[in-house]
């Protein structure tokens, strides 16, 4: 099982911390994972990506070159990573913020209009959950409790009331695939 | 303690408290800030400091003091920043003072970028400062790495009252993996009767000095420096062998890029070509065994670096050019890929089998 999960956006969309929680979520599975930035000069609205590594084997190189999984939050992030996809592998797009169509036919895509499903539960926020979601029902990376788990973990006490909605955000994205 | 998912730059920083480092001065410079950032929060929680020093050059003469009065002590820049710190760690040298500097190398020459590079390979293992002089430097490929030689690091500069360089680049400063500190007995070290804490009636004044006005006797010095340095290289060598005993190629790198490296290896082996890998740990002491090991039995060696080719003339010098030594670098930040390296194998082997 090697997992090699490309997730690209705006700074500030979130992309880092989606890449964490899978990273996390795959640790407390006891899995081998890494996690790796894209870190020039990033500021909010720049574009940013995170390579995350979810592996059975210890990971080797923590760099991407062609991405088993792409989770893209932008339209540049589309078109930059859409080519890279390896054949057999997974495109996730945030279909709210982008109307790219990706022709490949050798990749399962799936188009998500995250802020739409986010505001249908009432919370904006929770827009990624749903992505992510979505991407673990689609491949099996890692399992929801396991996200769940990590988001107690990551989140400070504060914000552990958003959990629930979160919960029910990534139940919303997996709905999607198995539709 | 179980597994903790944390960045490269903050593992070294938690890496040294384990170690018994209870003082950084340093200077924030990308791609290596959290460290400091991390060490801030962190030192006065056991009982340490830390202090951003005005500058490099003032943050590595702080680390002069702090060694004369024997603390474990550390710094740590990036590239521009170190090569700031060089007067000073000569001086360590000179003065014998233990202490570990880290450098989380990025894109050169100049102010350069702040991607990952390893073009500092030259600085911190042919001396860097002036004066006859070496200093022992480790390099991690993985984060777990890192909590390890951490460790070893300080004790190896206590042992022989030398500086220790931790080399790593910007991409290992800057990702996450998972890591584990285990409570390790610490080894015996010989007492810092050295260290200048004044005297209580018990002998001489306590000096930490580098200057010998006297030229025979700053000979006899250096000579006492060799001979320091003999005994390093004897001891303190470090390396991985990677898939070498029926290797045909052998790929030479370090720290991240070998990584990188040995996924083109598991491919070129797909491939049916029989490669290799020899990982220096310690780029200075070189380890050379691994070469007079191989190098009548292989065909060539590749050596990948994130420079315009540093390491590569040790590994020639170990060579001895009895088998060619080919090289493969990318340089300003940018990373190779492990299609670039596969391709360079498949020259090397001479094209597709």
């Amino acid at each position: 099982m090697l997992h090699e999960i490309i997730i690209a956006g705006f700074g500030g969309q979130g992309v880092m911390s989606m890449g964490q929680l899978i990273a996390y979520s795959g640790m407390l599975e006891d899995k081998h994972v890494s996690w790796l930035p894209s870190y020039g000069p990033e500021q909010r609205g720049g574009t940013a990506n995170a390579s995350v590594i979810v592996s059975d084997e210890p990971v080797g190189s923590p760099v991407i070159s062609r991405p088993t999984a792409a989770i893209v939050l932008n339209k540049p992030s589309f078109e930059k990573f859409e080519p890279m996809i390896r054949p057999g592998g997974v495109l996730i797009v945030n279909s709210s913020l982008i109307d790219s169509k990706s022709i490949r036919d050798d990749i399962t895509i799936i188009e998500v209009p995250a802020s739409e499903l986010a505001n249908e539960l009432g919370e904006s926020r929770v827009a990624n959950s749903i992505i992510l979601g979505v991407f673990i029902a689609l491949t099996k990376a890692v399992s929801e409790e396991s996200v769940i788990e990590s988001l107690k973990k990551v989140l400070p006490e504060r914000r552990h009331n958003l959990i629930p909605v979160n919960q029910a955000a990534l139940e919303k994205g997996a709905e999607l695939v198995v539709q | 303690m179980g597994k903790v998912l944390m960045k490269g730059n903050e593992v070294i920083a938690e890496a040294a408290v384990h170690a018994g480092c209870k003082y950084l001065f340093s200077y924030p410079i990308t791609p290596q800030s959290e460290l400091v950032a991390y060490m801030a929060k962190r030192l006065p929680e056991v009982g340490g400091l830390f202090l951003q020093a005005e500058s490099e050059v003032a943050a590595i003469n702080m680390v002069y003091g702090a060694a004369s009065a024997g603390v474990r002590v550390m710094t740590s820049s990036s590239s521009p920043g170190v090569s700031l710190k060089q007067e000073g760690i000569s001086y360590l040298v000179g003065s014998e003072l233990p202490a570990v500097v880290v450098n989380i190398m990025r894109g050169g020459p100049g102010l350069g970028s702040i991607q990952p590079a390893q073009s500092d390979y030259f600085q911190a293992t042919k001396g860097g400062g002036h004066g006859d002089y070496q200093i022992p430097v480790y390099a991690p490929a993985t984060l777990q790495e890192i909590v390890d030689l951490m460790r070893d690091a300080f004790n190896l500069a206590d042992r022989y009252r030398t500086p220790v360089y931790i080399l790593g680049d910007g991409m290992l400063g800057q990702m996450m993996e998972p890591v584990e500190f285990k409570e390790v007995v610490n080894e015996e070290l010989p007492p810092k009767d050295w260290a200048t804490t004044a005297t209580r009636g018990d002998g001489g004044p306590k000096l930490t000095n580098s200057l010998f006005l006297d030229p025979a006797e700053l000979e006899e010095h250096n000579n006492h420096l060799q001979a320091k340095y003999a005994k390093i290289k004897e001891a303190e060598v470090r390396y991985e062998s990677y898939l070498l005993d029926d290797a045909d190629y052998v790929i030479v790198a370090y720290g991240t890029v070998s990584r990188i490296a040995k996924n083109a290896i598991k491919e070129a082996r797909n491939q049916g070509i029989k490669v290799g890998m020899i990982r220096p740990i310690t780029l200075w002491p070189f380890p050379e065994q691994p070469f007079i090991e191989t190098r009548d039995r292989v065909k060539g060696y590749l050596t990948v670096e994130m420079s315009a080719g540093q390491m590569v003339e040790d590994v020639r010098l170990a060579v001895e050019g009895r088998k060619p030594v080919f090289f493969y670098g990318r340089t300003g930040g940018m990373v190779p890929g492990q299609e670039e390296i596969l391709e360079k194998i498949i020259e090397m082997a001479g094209g597709e089998q």
